[in-house]
């Protein structure tokens, strides 16, 4: 690659059926919800909680992995950069998805209904926090940042693809630590407010950092599956080799990792304590069904990805690589499930785990989403980082 | 030089695409028995020299699994099997709060055993020499050049050919290395009794004065707050009150809670009269009953209660308990006796409680009645 005329990467644009699939995948999720809504509001609108919860994590996760790669100076995931820029676009989705669910908060949180207030001193006590008043304003600024940081972080490494300014490498660095600190207190707020505040009387402290990790596992694991199906189809560089995917895995694997440690030290105080305040929820989740779903989740979202990215050809080969991310991916809507649903249970008489049209439209709403936003964000765009400084460094990359 | 016995031949290369392209040649030259030596990691090395997937994880694994199982069946044999501890109401096997243990010694004897293993089976230990030690190779490939050698012991190896090899792929340096006469005379034996001896000296020493100085020259109490604290002590006397007590005296006439005293301390006769024995016989009673005399009062009355028992000649001998006159004792007056005492016996209210007294006279009844049997107890 010593001589100049070598082409890294040649503008391909997206299909346009792309988008065609996408608002074809948004459509079928979104009669399914209606069709659900129609049926039981309540129900409908605990699954739009989870539509919401998963929407947020992969754009503000994508947020997360666009700025840790500036601040720590990371070569390798420079050419999926771009990938990780659009998916960032999702932000854009959220609001929308939120608005109906500002509209009917008083059907999911309880801590809003006056008789509960009146009758529990405890959630009364929570009420300066828990208040529907500032649980939107603060949610609406959330919102706010999310799109001030998609404008700083990835329209501006839009716009570097053009103008080639290398000095814009260092001030997404300096963007990037001042975007950190506020990205761990907002995802702890909302995780706190969106499904922590289900139920109000419990509390636990790790909880921001649970959703956090399960987040970014989210949102590897769709700029995994997005960007092997890319290459397979030439839309990126031929350069992409096997290291890359490597780190991709390996990053995955150690976010499943970090997961199963947060959710365990999660598990273990509470149990060990065993004060009715902090159990309840786990005791929720203990009940009959609950319980086979509570220990499966070990599996799903820890033993089977663990082992299936253990050994390194299963992180350096694509087409293993695409499996194992599809099963994270989805790992993560059962998580969500697994937080929101046993709330919805408990508070509407129904015994175990339900599922049926409503939950089914949860998946086809977030990937049609996903497409729809790579479909039109890509739009006239590279789909890689031709003017980042380290693009060249970052195609030869080994381990 | 013609008595050496020759261990390989080395070349040196300068930059890592060199070497690289050095290790793709010897593989296609088809040698099996080579090295490569650079001074730090190179990309791509092991996939141009065709490495194999190290065993060592297969190793790491099985060791890993072995700590697994040894955490859980220690934890296993301490809580459940000898010391069965209701702790906070937890199950005996509470496996959510073995986990941290059990991952911290898989870990430990992973890491360890794999180090271990390592150095023993894949170093040789404790053979510490190997020919490429101290020669001008080793030390320009740990600095700042890049070496390739193929062992003399490869079946392709012939030494004009490797050495046109390496010259060919643009080596200005080929040596050939040899092994030292120490190597081939002398042999190490991990069972040797001076190395053992050596290590068993070093294991002494390391620990003595590790002993010493932590529990001699820096000795600190770990905490101490519990040792120095302001606090009674029985037998000694007190500052607190000006008579030296630790504590103060109950008033006259307290009775403690729940506890019902002795009504008839003074009169053997109203205790005749009043006092019934609450007890059924039965094998309960007459067990505990027979425990409890058997404890306390056969020393002197003796195990079936003729008076002649193990402290005899230490004592009076206590009259039997199988005259007329005890037989006609009411159960009330063996209860006075036992609770006051009588001449040399003394009383044994803090040792006996009072259900307690009643079983033993139930049982003092049993054997008066074993000696002076009636006509229906044969039935």
């Amino acid at each position: 690659m010593s001589s100049a005329e070598v082409v890294l990467y040649e503008k391909k644009p997206l299909p346009a059926k792309l988008t065609l699939i996408g608002l074809a995948l948004l459509a079928i999720g979104g009669a399914l919800a209606g069709i659900g809504f129609t049926s039981d509001s309540v129900r409908a609108s605990y699954n739009l909680i989870i539509v919401f919860m998963w929407l947020f994590s992969i754009g503000f996760g994508s947020l997360f992995l666009i700025a840790l790669e500036h601040i720590v100076g990371a070569d390798w995931s420079v050419p999926f950069r771009r990938i990780t820029e659009i998916l960032a676009g999702v932000v854009f989705i959220v609001p929308i998805v939120a608005i109906p669910l500002f509209i009917n908060l008083d059907q999911v949180f309880v801590w809003i209904n006056p008789q509960v207030l009146e009758a529990d001193k405890y959630i009364k006590g929570k009420a300066p926090y828990l208040n529907q008043d500032f649980f939107v304003i603060r949610n609406a600024v959330i919102f706010g940042l999310m799109i001030l940081f998609f404008i700083l972080l990835s329209v501006r490494s839009f716009k570097q693809d053009v103008n080639k300014n290398p000095k814009a490498s260092k001030t997404s660095a300096k963007l990037a630590a001042i975007f950190l600190p506020i990205f761990a207190i907002s995802i702890s707020v909302v995780a706190m407010d969106w499904l922590m505040s289900l139920e109000p009387k419990w509390f636990s402290t790790i909880f921001g950092v649970y959703y956090f990790a399960g987040s970014v596992l989210s949102t590897l694991s769709i700029l995994t599956i997005i960007v092997i199906l890319l290459v397979e189809n030439g839309y990126l560089s031929k350069y992409i080799n096997e290291d890359h995917y490597y780190n991709l895995g390996a990053l995955m694997f150690a976010f499943t990792n970090f997961w199963a440690y947060i959710a365990f030290s999660q598990f273990l105080l509470i149990w060990y304590a065993n004060i009715p305040d902090e159990t309840l929820w786990y005791m929720d989740r203990s009940n009959g069904a609950w319980m086979i779903m509570s220990l499966g989740i070990i599996f799903v979202r820890f033993g089977i990805p663990y082992l299936a990215l253990v050994t390194r050809p299963s992180k350096s080969n694509p087409f293993r690589l695409k499996i194992i991310a599809t099963w994270v991916f989805l790992a993560h809507y059962y998580d969500l499930y697994w937080v929101i649903m046993p709330e919805y249970a408990k508070r509407n008489g129904v015994d175990g785990p339900v599922f049926g049209l409503t939950e089914l439209s949860a998946p086809f709403i977030v990937v049609g989403a996903v497409i729809v936003v790579l479909a039109l964000l890509s739009k006239g765009k590279n789909l890689m980082p031709v003017g980042d400084p380290k693009f060249k460094r970052s195609l030869e990359f080994h381990l | 030089m013609d008595n050496k016995i020759l261990h390989s031949i080395s070349a040196i290369f300068n930059t890592p695409d060199e070497i690289t392209h050095a290790a793709k040649e010897i593989v296609k030259a088809g040698y099996k028995k080579f090295d490569i030596h650079t001074p730090y990691p190179v990309h791509g090395m092991d996939g141009a020299m065709k490495l194999k997937r190290s065993p060592l994880g297969y190793f790491a694994f099985a060791l890993g699994a072995t700590g697994a199982v040894l955490a859980l069946l220690l934890m296993w044999s301490t809580m459940v099997v000898s010391y069965p501890n209701n702790i906070g109401g937890k199950p005996l096997f509470p496996l959510p709060a073995f986990v941290p243990v059990t991952f911290e010694v898989t870990v430990l004897l992973a890491s360890v055993a794999t180090v271990t293993s390592m150095i023993i089976v894949f170093f040789r230990f404790p053979n510490n020499s190997h020919p490429l030690h101290d020669t001008n190779y080793m030390k320009k490939v740990s600095s700042d050049k890049y070496g390739a050698i193929i062992e003399s012991d490869d079946p392709n190896f012939n030494f004009d050919s490797v050495k046109e090899l390496f010259e060919k792929l643009g080596s200005k340096d080929v040596e050939p290395i040899y092994y030292d006469e120490d190597e081939l005379s002398v042999k190490h034996n991990l069972f040797d009794p001076k190395f053992i001896t050596g290590l068993a000296i070093i294991a002494v020493t390391i620990s003595g004065i590790t002993y010493f100085a932590l529990n001699k020259m820096m000795f600190m109490e770990p905490f101490n707050w519990m040792m120095k604290q302001q606090k009674l002590s029985a037998q000694s006397p007190s500052t607190f009150f000006k008579d030296g007590f630790s504590m103060r005296e109950v008033v006259a006439g307290t009775v403690a809670k729940g506890k019902m005293p002795y009504l008839y301390p003074d009169s053997i006769d109203l205790a005749d009269k009043f006092m019934v024995n609450p007890l059924d016989v039965n094998e309960q009673n007459l067990s505990i009953g027979k425990a409890k005399y058997n404890t306390y009062c056969s020393p002197c009355h003796d195990y079936n209660g003729n008076g002649n028992a193990r402290l005899n000649g230490q004592f009076p001998n206590p009259p039997s308990l199988h005259t007329d006159k005890v037989r006609n004792w009411k159960d009330g007056h063996i209860f006075h006796i036992i609770t006051m005492g009588q001449n040399t016996m003394p009383s044994y209210a803090q040792q006996i409680n009072e259900t307690e007294r009643w079983q033993i006279i139930t049982y003092i009844r049993a054997l008066q009645r074993a000696l002076n049997a009636k006509e229906e107890d044969m039935k």
